[in-house]
């Protein structure tokens, strides 16, 4: 761990940069190193550097407007399609450069799957929304293996049973958790190997949370995770690391046991207990 | 006290204005009614309605609506045809890939040529068009349905693409990065994903622009003859409904006689028909607003 951030934000001593948190034996699945971001000039984020784990959920915490979404956004490059939008700074995944050029971003997309905030199924059958991963990346050959897949995604995003009878009514028709689940499913059938869930339960009651929840945790044995989320208990619960974020700096990463319990950084203590933020 | 007397007497003023409009049109459908109800006491509506002859203004009277209403449809299809296509990739075009600053410019630009005098659309038919393609197309009578047509396909052009546009940048940009995020191009997202999202505001656009092309009257009487003619070949001169309208409103029928009902029954048909694409229109763009508000 290095503390070589230049300028820091009031009321902190030091800062713990990215870098690899102690004894872990997950190989690293993408590596983050120096990454500026700015919407036309305005800085969102300054200088971040972190590991992330393969098959390790880790969770991004912080304040609203922190840049916890925007750095979520950068390691898919879903920010390009804002106008104005430039990064700096790299970001590998199995050490390949994602904003390498020449980089197809069809095909690093097809590999960082996405869940987002406000459930966004297409205005299709509940099947088709699941297929149309598969269909426009021509990852299936036949009808049977198009079926198969989507019901193993559906299987895997925990929501089969719910919609096996009613595969081709519409996918609007489902309930907020239920789409949320849906959308998780569309993501896991072009078998990505990271995905990227951004407050992916903000918008659900309590129940549809848990289950949620539930689905990271059974998810991490065949995916890398990274879940942005602004409930701190939502964290604690389901990641292994954790990476705290304040106004655009990443100013803390740690095992989650150690950030919620022994932080070493007075402004993680005051934002886990509560006393800021 | 009164001020609250003013407050009424403001309430019943706005109620006025309210009445003129909503009496107007229900005087307007009365008038269209009576006539129509007389018109069908000498003519029965069966032989109107499915009669393949329209002469009522010759000595032999046949009074078949439907070379003019084929004639109407003729015109609206060929209109149709152009603006559609055009009108769709346009609006996916300023909606999906210009940039802000080109659609800023583009867009307005599109909705002056919604702004045109009818008329000069009709002569241009008529004195641009239709020679222009006689170049091409010997055998295309000086009057045909279309040129005409042609043209009108370009006078509600940027009134499908303006209202798909509106229709496509109402779909959340959320269902845009859903399809992003699973590897979908661009295209692909514009055609599979906001298209089809956009779809009941698309076809709304579209069912307004069948409406404007069959109510369309300068055009088609300038540029498409007076011939009611049943035949669907776009090369020949035909009348539609509107042109006949403004044939025996012009002549010199003398009023209260049989040929002079005529443009009521007609007129009568044509409200129908267009009224009944704008309620489906409405609807479709209600149905819109449910799916995404």
């Amino acid at each position: 761990m290095n503390t070589d951030l230049p300028t820091l934000p009031p009321g902190l001593s030091s800062l713990v940069r990215g870098g690899a948190p102690a004894a872990e034996t997950a190989p690293v699945k993408l590596d983050v190193r120096d990454l500026n971001f700015y919407y036309g000039e305005k800085r969102a984020l300054d200088g971040i550097s972190m590991a992330i784990y393969a098959h390790r959920v880790t969770a991004f915490i912080g304040p609203s407007g922190c840049g916890k979404s925007t750095f979520l956004r950068t390691l898919n490059r879903m920010n390009d399609i804002i106008p104005g939008a430039r990064v700096e700074g790299s970001v590998t995944i199995d050490g390949q450069d994602a904003y390498g050029p020449g980089v197809d971003v069809v095909s690093l997309r097809r590999q960082v799957g996405m869940v987002f905030q406000k459930s966004n199924p297409f205005p299709k059958s509940i099947f088709e929304n699941v297929a149309y991963g598969l269909r426009i990346n021509n990852l299936v050959q036949t009808k049977a293996e198009l079926a198969a897949r989507v019901e193993e995604s559906l299987r895997a995003a925990a929501i089969w049973d719910e919609v096996k009878d009613r595969l081709n009514d519409s996918a609007l028709a489902l309930s907020g958790g239920q789409q949320q689940r849906l959308c998780i499913a569309r993501a896991l059938a072009i078998r990505p190997d990271i995905l990227l869930m951004d407050e992916p339960a903000s918008a659900l009651d309590p129940i549809a949370t848990q289950r949620i929840e539930e689905l990271v945790y059974d998810l991490k044995k065949d995916y890398t995770i990274v879940i942005v989320t602004h409930n701190m208990q939502q964290a604690a619960r389901v990641s292994d690391y954790t990476a705290f974020f304040w106004l655009g700096r990443l100013v803390e990463y740690g095992r989650t046991d150690k950030i919620f319990t022994a932080p070493s950084e007075k402004l993680t203590e005051d934002y886990v207990t509560g006393r800021c933020g | 006290m009164s001020s609250r007397r003013a407050e009424r007497v403001i309430e019943g003023l706005l109620f006025l204005c309210a009445l003129v409009s909503v009496g107007t049109t229900a005087g307007i459908i009365l008038v269209l009614s009576a006539e129509t109800v007389a018109f069908f006491r000498e003519v029965p509506i069966l032989d109107f309605l499915t009669g393949t002859e329209w002469t009522p203004l010759f000595a032999t009277q046949r009074f078949g609506v439907l070379p003019l209403v084929l004639g109407t449809v003729v015109v609206s299809v060929i209109a149709l045809l152009v603006a559609v296509p055009t009108g769709l990739v346009s609006a996916i075009y300023l909606s999906e890939y210009a940039p802000d600053r080109v659609r800023r410019v583009v867009k307005p630009v599109l909705e002056i040529l919604a702004g045109v005098p009818t008329v000069v659309y009709g002569y241009f038919a008529l004195t641009f068009v239709t020679p222009t393609l006689q170049a091409w197309l010997p055998g295309l009578a000086g009057f045909n349905a279309l040129s005409p047509g042609l043209v009108m396909g370009l006078m509600i052009l940027p009134l499908v693409s303006s209202l798909s546009e509106d229709a496509m940048r109402a779909v959340p940009r959320g269902l845009r990065e859903g399809a992003y995020a699973l590897g979908a191009t661009r295209m692909q997202t514009s055609w599979q994903v906001v298209v089809p999202a956009a779809f009941s505001g698309i076809t709304a656009a579209v069912i307004l622009a069948a409406s404007r092309a069959i109510g369309e009257t300068m055009i088609v009487a300038i540029a498409a003859g007076q011939q009611p003619r049943f035949t669907a070949n776009p090369f020949v001169p035909i009348e539609t409904m509107t042109a006949y309208i403004v044939q025996v409103s012009l002549g010199d029928t003398p009023q209260g006689t049989l040929e002079y009902r005529t443009i009521f029954a007609v007129g009568m048909l044509l409200f129908l028909m267009t009224f009944a694409l704008n309620l489906l229109s409405g609807w479709l763009r209600a149905r819109f607003r449910e799916e995404y508000s």
